[in-house]
């Protein structure tokens, strides 16, 4: 299968500091791809470099175009949606306001609203809450609507940055399972981040594993989740 | 108890003019944190822009488009060309930019159309408008003219994508970016509109303070007091601010004369009125510095 997004020594700095050195992936269209490593190691900045969040240097292909020089906003009408880390929405704008504003991009309103009836099939929580302020919605809410929000662009690709991060488990595996739905109805390729090292590889079918700004290793997540070293050094269990 | 009335709508009439600066003001503060100190010059340069556009045989209501129009125009320009290049330079430099600013309308407004001081007309009818004996024909004709420009900026925020786009950028500028907001464009067009917004409020005050490049210092401190008297970073909070402001101080003048009529003792009067201004300024700092409608906002380091 082709590769949806391509990334080649991949370096990306903070002011003068470098924190990543030489990260290379493939996502394969319609899959699910994890980064996992530890803190530090450089998963977010790997996600917000796609996005052009941060100055960065090597090659980052999307659909066969190089994107590298394209401003966020850009970055954005390929349909590529980033999910920040900590809950990415707008918390005081209302939970509708939230998703129409994630579809601004888009022109074709019939789809827009057929996204928003597909958003409300996975997250019925939200139409509940429609009118209230994100800010004020549960940790799990917020999650689910900074999903919701990155489906209502139609992505092609969807970034997720710890989708799991300070929730209940039960949230946590709500939100999993929503996230293969995601990806088998929609066919919406993945590109997850996370700490939680077991979950991410049950849902991932290929991992790298990231330390201090270098791929380690990689491979399906069956190969990776078996190996002795890469366990416990990196994955924590 | 006339009296009284009058005071109030006169004030009403001052805090709408109040209302629209504040709202200016606040509508750059809030996307970039920086109170732009030449907002009140930059409404007197539109004023003149309509002068001299009546001077030149066009009627007032096409005067007034035309001129809230190029405000527009300018506003975005002088973000895209002059402030474009700052966005990550220091507060400092960027005070020093809107005085700088604040400078050079001034002087340029007065090189261009002289520091005399000159009539401007109002568009309002003098017989069959106004209530009489409580409110006056241009009084009136200011707070609706406000109001209607207040309500449609409202509408505009509330109830159009781009609106809400603009207040997405200006609550996370990042996470707009992230949805495909062009947040440097809709920076630039809040620069618009509040520039827009001042035009309307130097063109509706110059018939009362007239026209002059000085004429707009006083009521940018009056605005500013009532955008801090609502909250800075609250549009709704600031134009009602505004109004507090305008109508407060006519309120204490009114009760200063007052009390020197029934005693025969002056404490204070119509001169008063701009240490009124800045009394409020210092109190709400001192007592309440989010404002009466704010909210304190903790930044997490």
């Amino acid at each position: 299968m082709a590769a949806l997004l391509e990334v080649k020594g991949l370096k990306a700095f903070y002011g003068q500091t470098q924190s990543l050195y030489d990260v290379g992936f493939e996502i394969e269209t319609g899959g699910i791809t994890t980064l996992l490593g530890a803190n530090g190691a450089g998963k977010t900045t790997t996600l917000r470099a796609i996005c052009n969040m941060v100055r960065r240097e090597g090659l980052i292909r999307f659909d066969g175009k190089d994107i590298k020089n394209m401003p966020t906003e850009e970055v954005v009408r390929l349909r590529i949606a980033h999910v920040p880390e900590g809950r990415g929405t707008f918390t005081t704008l209302t939970v509708d306001e939230n998703l129409r504003i994630a579809a601004y991009t888009r022109r074709d309103k019939a789809a827009v609203n057929r996204e928003l009836e597909r958003v409300f099939s996975y997250f019925p929580r939200l139409q509940e809450r429609i009118q209230q302020q994100a800010g004020t919605l549960s940790g799990g809410e917020q999650q689910m609507l900074a999903i919701a929000r990155a489906l209502m662009l139609g992505p092609r690709l969807m970034l997720l940055d710890e989708p799991s991060f300070g929730l209940a488990p039960l949230i946590v595996v709500e939100i999993f399972r929503i996230l293969r739905r995601i990806n088998e109805e929609e066919k919406v390729s993945i590109l997850l981040v996370e700490q939680n090292a077991a979950l991410a590889l049950d849902l991932a079918d290929h991992a790298y594993v990231l330390e201090t700004g270098h791929v380690v290793m990689s491979g399906p997540s069956a190969v990776v989740k078996n190996d002795e070293n890469i366990r416990k050094s990196y994955l924590g269990y | 108890m006339e009296q009284f009335l009058q005071q109030v709508a006169s004030g009403l009439a001052n805090g709408a003019i109040y209302a629209c600066v504040a709202l200016a003001l606040v509508m750059i503060y809030v996307s970039t944190d920086h109170i732009n100190f030449a907002q009140g010059e930059m409404a007197m340069f539109s004023t003149y822009i309509s002068w001299q556009l009546m001077s030149w045989g066009i009627s007032f209501w096409i005067a007034f488009i035309l001129a809230v129009v190029l405000s527009f125009i300018l506003g975005v320009v002088i973000e895209r060309v002059i402030l474009r290049p700052l966005h990550n330079a220091p507060v400092l430099s960027i005070v020093v930019v809107f005085i700088g600013l604040l400078a050079i309308f001034n002087s340029v407004a007065g090189a261009i159309w002289s520091y005399l001081i000159k009539e401007y007309p109002s568009p309002f009818p003098k017989s069959s408008f106004g209530i009489a004996g409580v409110i006056g024909p241009h009084q009136l004709g200011v707070v609706l003219v406000t109001l209607i420009v207040l309500g449609l900026l409202f509408a505009f925020f509330r109830y159009t994508p781009l609106g809400l786009a603009m207040r997405a950028a200006a609550q996370n500028p990042q996470m707009a970016r992230l949805v495909g907001v062009r947040v440097d464009w809709m920076l630039a067009l809040g620069w618009g509109l509040a520039a827009a917004v001042g035009a309307v409020a130097g063109i509706m005050v110059a018939h009362i303070v007239y026209l002059d490049p000085n004429m707009m210092a006083g009521i940018l401190l009056y605005a500013f007091a009532g955008a801090l008297v609502g909250g800075i970073g609250n549009p709704g909070g600031a134009v009602l601010g505004g109004f507090i402001v305008g109508v407060l101080e006519n309120m204490v003048a009114f009760a200063g004369n007052q009390i020197e009529k029934t005693t025969g003792i002056y404490i204070i009067g119509n001169g008063e009125k701009l240490t009124v201004a800045l009394i409020i300024v210092i109190f709400v700092l001192t007592v309440r510095p989010a404002g009466i409608f704010g909210r304190v906002v903790v930044k997490r380091v």
